[in-house]
Parts: C-alpha cells; structure tokens; sequence
C-alpha cells in the first residue's frame, strides 16, 4: 500500500452532487415512458383471512382498464433467502396481513386504476389472528403458513461455545436482564417504485428503487419463467434504502407482469402508506440475558436469549434471527457463550433488515447490562469496556476473525473528546451522559446464494481519449458508493473521481455486485474496483516504460499524467500513455473482482456474523430529561467509528452523523406500532421521525486502523456508528434521574412512569420482567477455536 | 370533476392549463410538465420533498390545489439556477455533502431559499425552525445546517 494518496482521504462532493442539488437527478418515479400505464394494487382488509372469492369483471370492463390481475397470475412463490421461499406478489387463497397486496390493475390513469381497485370484489372468510409474539409460540393458533393449529415458529437457534454453566460459576456477579427493543422502520423519503416495460421482442426491462439490482433479477427470472439473459434491471439512483429496499417486492413483479400482459410499459410507485405495509423494518425483539462478571469486571460468560416477532413472511427472518447472537462478542472477550433464538410468524407485515441487520436490539441489551454490572461492581462504564475489549488479529470464541480493531482507541477518543469521566455521575439531576460501543461487518463474508462466484465484479473501460468508464452493479442508495468507486479508480489512475464515468446498478450493462446491503460495498466492490484499475494501470506503465525505456516501477499516475518518478512533466499525458498501451495490446479494458476469504466456523449458522473485516465505534451522548415531562432534549453526541481508512472523510462523517440521526430517532420516538394488526398510523404524521429541531450537533471522531484487506486500509462506515447511539441514550437517561427504561422508544410516558415508580418506592426500571415459557431446541455445542482459551482466568 | 382554466408562471415562464378542480400543484408539475425536480414523499404535507415556493414563500404542492396558484409565482428547484449559475445553496449542498440520496434536496434547498430571502444571517435556531417542516432520513440534517450557513456568508461577502 502506498503511503501517499492524491485523492484517497481527500475532502470531496459527492460526483453527482449538483445534479442532484439541481433537481436533475431521476429517480423512478420520475421517469415516464411512452404509453406507459399506471398500476396499483389492491390491499388486503384482513390479517388473516381465507380468500374465498375474487372477482375482477366489474373492474375490467371499466373504460381505461388495461388489465386486472390476481395472485392466480402469478402461482410461483419467492423469497430473498433460498430457504425462505414463502411469498407470492399477490396473495394466493390466504391473506396474511393487513395491506398485503391481492390484486393489481393497469389503466391509463391514476383516477380510473383507483376505481378499479373499487370495482374489484374480494370475499374474505376470517380465521384467528396471531398477533403477539406469545400467540405465535403459542400451540392453539391457526398456522399462518400451513394448515390447522399449532406454534407458529419459523426458526429457532440454540449454539453453545465453551461451557457457559462453568463460567457462570465462577463468576463473582452474574446478572440476569430482560430488554425490549420495538421495532420501526427505514422511512426512506423516496417511497418504492417500479417501471417495468415489456418488448416486441420479449425482453423484459424493470427500473426499480432497489438495493439489490442482482436479486431482483433473480427473483424475476423464477417468478416470470423468463431466461436471466432476457431481463434487465436497473437502479437508478435510489432515494434512500436503510435496508428497506434489500428484498424483491411485490410491485416489483406485478409491474413486469402487468406490461408483460398489456404490452405497455407500467409504473407503479407505492403511496407512503403501502411503503408502510412493505415494510421488513426492524424487528421487534424481547431479550433475556444473563452474564457472569468477575470483580474486575471481566465477563466470564454470557447467555443470550432473544424472540423475534418476524410478521407475516420470512424475508431475512433467519439471518436476523441468527443476528441477534452474532455480534455480541465482536466488541467483548466472552470466553463461554450460549445463544437461544426463536423467529415467529405473526399477522403484521413482514420485518427484515434495517440498518444494523438485527444487532442493534441486542447492542442495546448488552450495551445496558454492562452498564448496570458496572454500578453493581463500583467500576466505570469506561473501565468495564477496557477490560472486556478484544484485541486485534484474535479470534471470538463463535469463530469471527478479527482484523483491525480500533475498539480501544475509539473509547479512549470519544471518552477524551466528551470529557465522560469528569460528567458521569457528576452532572446536575436532569442532566446525564452515557456510553456505549458497537461493531459491525464490512459485508456479509457469505453470499446469499452460495456459490463460489465473486461477491463483486468491477469492469473498466479506457477510450482513446484516456476517458474512463467504470461499470459496477453497486446501487447508490445515497450512501456514496458510486463516489467511492469512482475516487478508488481515480486514485490509481492518477485522475479526478469526477472525470471517471460511472455505470452502475444495471445487470445488461455491468458485471456482478449482489448489492448494497450488509455494509459491503466499499469494501467488496472497492477491492474490486482496486484490482481493476490496477490491471489498467499495469498496462498503461508497461506501454508507456517501453516507449521510454525505463522500468513500470519507476513510473507513477497523477495529476493526469504518468511520469518518471517525482520528475514533474518527465512523462506523458494520461491520454497519450493510453493510446501507447491501446497500441500495443488491444482495447483497454480490465476488470477485477472480489470474493470474500472463507471464514466459516464448524458450525450450522456460522455464516452469519463473518465478515473480512469489522468495524468498530464508541459513542458518548449527553442530554437532559425532564423528571417532571419525561422530556428528552439531546445536547450533544460524540461518535468516534474506526473505520479503517476514510477514503473520503467527509462523505464518512455523512455516514457517521446520518447513523447517529437514525438512532436517535429509534431511541426516542420510532415506533412500528399496531392496535392488534392494524398499523397504529401508517403516515409520517403518526411515524415520527427526527426533524432538524431534534438533531442535536454531532462531533465525529473518524478512527483509522488500516485494515490489512480492505481497499487502501477501508472498513465500512453505513451501520456501525448506529449501533452504540441508543444504549448511549438508554444509559444517559439513566445517569440523569436514576431510572432505567429498559424498552424501547425512550418516550415521554416511560419515564414518567419509571419516576413514579422510583417515588414509591420503586427501583424505576420499565421494561418487561419475564420471557416465553418457550422450550429451546437441544444446544449444539461448539468447539471454540483452535488456541482459543475459554478459562476465565485467560488475558 | 369541474375543469378550469389557469395561467401559472413556473420559473418566470407562463404555462396555460386546464386542470380539474382536485388536480395538485405537484400532480401539475410532476405529472402534466413532466417538472420532476419536485418530490413526490407522502402526498399528505407531512414531509416537505415537495416544497415550492409561491410567490416566494414556500409552500407544500402536494396539498395545493393547482387552480389556488392560478396568476400566482411558482419557482422550483428547476427555476433556482438559469441553467449556467447555481443558486448559492445548491452550490454549498454540493460542495459539503448535504445531499446523500438526494430526494429531499430540492424541497430543502427551497426552504432554505425562503429563509435566505427574508433573513440574510439566520442562526442556527432560525435554520433548523425554517427547515423543521423537511424531512431527511440519511444526513441527519448537520451539513445541511453547514450548507446553509455557508450560502448565507457567501452572500453576505
């Protein structure tokens, strides 16, 4: 790796910042075609229901109706997860919540497709309706996929590392906590949409708002019937996706086949209220934990329990599932560890991945509990975190890899920067700070589907004018990986990221990415991109040394040039070394890719949680509560995120200050509430969300640990600075008024309540006390790695 | 539905329409000017992507009727720049990465361009009370605040 960079690390705009700035940029929604059709659906009125009828004649023989299909139209199930194939674009003979798509209409305009949906007669036969995560394990409910009663599971886990019992046995404190985490949801701005066009030929084009252009392709091919080769998907740019738009969607196939039947192009964009029922936000999460600490603090063991209320449908529910135990010991050593998890399937819409991929829920419990064993041991929240933090280059007793690890630097940073230790305990009643950390991968390690194919491909391709396109399936979902890319291949070439042409997110048009989700992109595609304009590097120094009779390695790329050395103006221009290498060897064109090391434990599960590299952040949040109100007013946060190597620091701070936003809003007020099954407030109006008087200023601390694999030292940056942000809130709360709100939203009536209970008498803890009486499958026990040392007394 | 004939000057440019009585601004540009640079985000006032400005203040289109606005100044984010100089605030956006996605960029810039108007030098108070009414889910609103107050000491040079 080069010391040195030009333009790696430099402050930058975005290259399609004043397009968008300008109101030029296209979104989905923005584009129209010629003669295209507006489509809609039909939403179910029922959770759970059997369609006894539907019948569609009334609507389609309305003047401006196109088409009118059914879930009969559609007979093939999908689901983003091979062994989750449970989803129909519209419902099949079963409804299984409120706002599930039934039926879709074509028509010429947005007025008649509505009426049409009016004219369509749906009959409804209702059944029970499994609404809490205990009427799910529960044995006397309707099975919402399948018939008859029984529990309503749709995965369990139960993994043991090391010998929990013993070290909970020697531990000289062992706490058991129970947390909630409710769920919410991503709220992108830009609400979903579809165009999708249908040729004379055969050949079927979806434009769609999605993270996962590659995915999408896939399930089209399956649910259409349709050759891969025949069908092209592009993501223009996405506005906003959180995780939101990491699954297939229903619109997305009803749109392809509703111009698949007309012969027209059809769009369909979904109101915010359907976005809403798409949902496959956070999920709702209860935790048991119990964990063993030594005097000084260090952890002996833990056993972790969550239940998942997953709604109605699979989606990533068994990756979130085996989430929720994943992570935990990315940040701590825990040298014995158990982890008991169980998804269930209720009548609400379906949950999935939101940003953090279910480990925020239990980075809240665990962040929470090591603060609660802190003030049980009279130790500091800092020092309990120092002594429990893992080392880089070591292995987690699970089988994570860990790399570069700028754990204890981040604390130490944040701790400096926020002056915690001379506040904590110290401020004014009402006034409080808290700490947390957090950690998580730079991509998924595995692939969805698992092959041995590349995660990422990035082709480049050099004109004879020394222009450079790049072509890349990466989405920019807002998150900057197109810039990302475009500096990657800058930087080697010695160019501008704004000179670089960049193609992205089309599967005729680029090679391979799966997609923007699991923080992966910089990482993967960035390497990808790394070996790729090395390749065109190569060539370019091997035609130009030749022409100058001197060696490729005494050359370097900047500035547009390629000179000898240092020697300013000794070379040529960037375009006359290309002509040269064009010369000599042909079009200049290069890919690279990038597949992940294999990094699986010796165990069923074991690929989730594996990534090449973590990154890691620590987070101070300073605030006051109002013990009278409950009123939370945040002052001030402090994040500092190792993320390896900012290759462009102020799109990083975006990232930083955009996670420490979206936390916010989910520990103080997000809510993905229901009365039963019925969604509490489907609008913005009842979802709140922080708006720019609940933003506090954020003070970002950009750690660099270089990490040994990812491209010029990187690490992701899109999740992790969420994570440590709502324990932080949760234990700020705490050290202003002695309460602890072990539930989330953080709200006005939960502190209230917990200061009522505090004047009774109370310890003023809210949350809930007990669990499931659900019985676990048998525990798979699992050797700890080779080396690794699960005696408490290790260091 | 009753239709109406209007005159709207967009951008300083006068288009002529028929429109039905429940037709929206924003359905009128999005839908008959094919204007796309206005958001559509929840078509209920509860977000802001589709602010305008009317006559110079802002307002939401998606809950203004298009015949209300007949004879009445409408300026987009199309209308801020003539196409060769930016406006100051779409040049910060840019420049200190306020934008992420982008989609309520337009109806932030408009916000802010009403709030410059009327007050040269906000606060940071005055800031986030002009653009408390925009909602953005990926920048947590900081270089926002940043981008504006740039905008206004550039000005102010």
């Amino acid at each position: 790796m080069e010391g040195t960079h030009t333009v790696i690390g430099r402050r930058a705009p975005r290259v399609d910042a004043m397009e968008q700035t300008t109101g030029r940029v296209k979104y989905v929604d923005d584009e129209t075609l010629p003669g295209m059709l507006v489509g809609r659906h039909l939403a179910s009125t029922h959770a759970h229901a059997v369609i006894s009828s539907i019948d569609t004649s009334r609507a389609e023989s309305l003047e401006g109706v196109r088409a009118v299909i059914t879930g009969a139209d559609l007979p093939i199930t999908y689901g983003i997860l091979p062994i989750s194939q449970d989803e129909n674009a519209l419902a099949i003979d079963r409804v299984r919540y409120i706002g599930e798509p039934v039926a879709a209409v074509a028509a010429v305009d947005v007025a008649t497709a509505q009426r049409a949906l009016d004219l369509i007669d749906v009959r409804y036969e209702p059944l029970d309706e499994v609404v809490t995560l205990d009427d799910g394990l529960a044995d006397d409910f309707p099975l919402i996929h399948g018939e008859g009663l029984g529990q309503n599971l749709h995965r369990s886990a139960a993994l043991e590392f090391g010998d929990v019992d013993e070290g909970l046995g020697a531990a000289d404190l062992v706490r058991e906590d129970v947390f909630l985490f409710r769920g919410n949801t991503h709220a992108a701005l830009e609400t979903h949409a579809a165009l999708a066009s249908f040729s004379g030929e055969g050949k079927l084009t979806l434009r769609s708002s999605t993270q996962v252009p590659h995915y999408v392709h896939r399930t089209l091919e399956k649910v259409l019937e349709l050759p891969s080769g025949r069908i092209r998907v592009i993501a223009p740019h996405v506005g906003g996706g959180f995780g939101g738009k990491t699954d297939p969607f229903s619109h997305e196939i009803t749109a392809c086949k509703l111009s698949m039947v007309t012969g027209q192009p059809v769009k369909i964009t979904l109101s915010r209220e359907e976005v809403f029922y798409a949902h496959r936000g956070r999920h709702p999460v209860l935790m048991w934990v119990k964990t063993g600490f030594e005097s000084n603090g260090r952890i002996t063991a833990m056993h972790f329990r969550t239940y998942l209320d997953g709604g109605a449908y699979g989606s990533y529910g068994v990756a979130t599932l085996y989430y929720t135990g994943a992570l935990q010991t990315s940040t701590y050593r825990i040298p014995n560890y158990r982890f008991e998890g169980v998804r269930v399937f209720t009548n609400k819409p379906a949950c999935g991945p939101k940003r953090g991929h279910g480990t925020p829920q239990p980075r809240f419990a665990l962040e929470c509990q090591l603060d609660k064993a802190a003030e049980d041991l009279g130790l500091d929240p800092i020092a309990i975190r120092h002594v429990n933090a893992v080392e880089p280059d070591s292995m987690t007793v699970n089988h994570l890899r860990i790399t570069s690890c700028g754990l204890t630097e981040c604390i130490d940073r944040v701790v400096e920067a926020s002056g915690f230790s001379a506040k904590h305990g110290q401020l004014p009643r009402g006034r409080g700070v808290g700490f947390a950390v957090g950690a998580y991968m730079s991509g998924a390690g595995l692939p969805i589907y698992w092959n041995d194919m590349p995660q990422s491909e990035v082709q480049i391709k050099v004109d004879r004018g020394g222009g450079v396109t790049v072509y890349s399936m990466a989405a920019d979902i807002g998150q900057g990986s197109t810039s990302m890319l475009a500096t990657v291949v800058a930087e080697r070439l010695g160019l501008d990221p704004p000179d670089m042409n960049m193609v992205t997110a089309d599967t005729d048009l680029t090679p391979v990415d799966l997609g923007s989700y699991s923080s992966r992109v910089t990482f993967m595609a960035g390497n990808a991109a790394l070996e790729a304009a090395d390749k065109v590097r190569s060539r370019v120094f091997a035609a130009v040394a030749d022409k100058l009779e001197i060696e490729p390695e005494d050359l370097v790329a900047e500035h547009g040039r390629i000179e000898m050395g240092a020697d300013r103006g000794s070379g040529m221009s960037w375009p006359d070394g290309v002509r040269l290498a064009i010369a000599t060897g042909g079009p200049l064109i290069e890919s690279g890719s990038y597949r992940s090391p294999d990094l699986a434990g010796p165990y069923r599960g074991s690929g989730v949680g594996i990534s090449p590299a973590y990154s890691y952040s620590a987070c101070v949040v300073e605030l006051d509560c109002d013990p009278e109100t409950g009123m939370v007013s945040v002052d001030r946060v402090w994040l500092a995120h190792d993320i390896g190597k900012a290759i462009n620091p102020m799109l990083a701070e975006g990232q930083i200050e955009g996670g420490v936003y979206m936390g916010l809003g989910e520990a103080l007020f997000e809510d993905h509430a229901f009365r039963g099954t019925l969604h509490r407030g489907p609008s913005f109006l009842d979802y709140k969300t922080p708006t720019t008087l609940d933003m506090p200023p954020v003070e970002c601390i950009i750690v660099e640990s270089d990490d040994p694999e990812g491209p010029f030292g990187a690490k992701e940056v899109g999740q992790g600075p969420l994570l440590p942000v709502i324990p932080a809130v949760a234990n700020a709360i705490h050290d202003a008024l002695g309460v602890r709100i072990d539930e989330t939203p953080f709200t006005p009536d939960r502190i209230v309540a917990a200061m009522r209970d505090v004047s009774k008498g109370g310890t003023g803890r809210i949350g809930p006390d007990e669990t499931p009486g659900f019985e676990f499958p048998p525990l798979t026990h699992v050797e700890p790695p080779i080396g690794f040392s699960t005696g408490i007394h290790a260091s | 539905m009753t239709e109406q004939a209007i005159t709207i000057p967009i951008n300083g440019e006068e288009h002529r329409l028929l429109v039905s009585s429940n037709r929206t601004l924003l359905e009128v540009l999005r839908w008959d000017l094919d204007m796309t640079g206005t958001k559509h985000g929840c078509d209920l006032g509860e977000c802001g992507a589709c602010t305008v400005l009317l006559d110079g203040h802002p307002v939401l289109a998606c809950l203004t009727l298009a015949c209300q606005v007949d004879g009445r100044d409408v300026t987009t984010i199309e209308g801020l720049s003539d196409g060769r100089v930016p406006d100051a605030l779409q040049t910060t956006f840019a420049e200190l990465g306020a934008a992420q996605c982008g989609y309520c960029t337009p109806g932030m810039i408009l916000s802010a361009r009403s709030l410059l108007n009327d007050n040269t030098d906000p606060t940071t108070d005055e800031i986030n009370q002009a653009l408390s009414g925009n909602l953005c889910r990926c920048t947590g609103y900081v270089k926002i605040i940043d981008a504006v107050h740039l905008a206004a000491s550039r000005s102010s040079d």
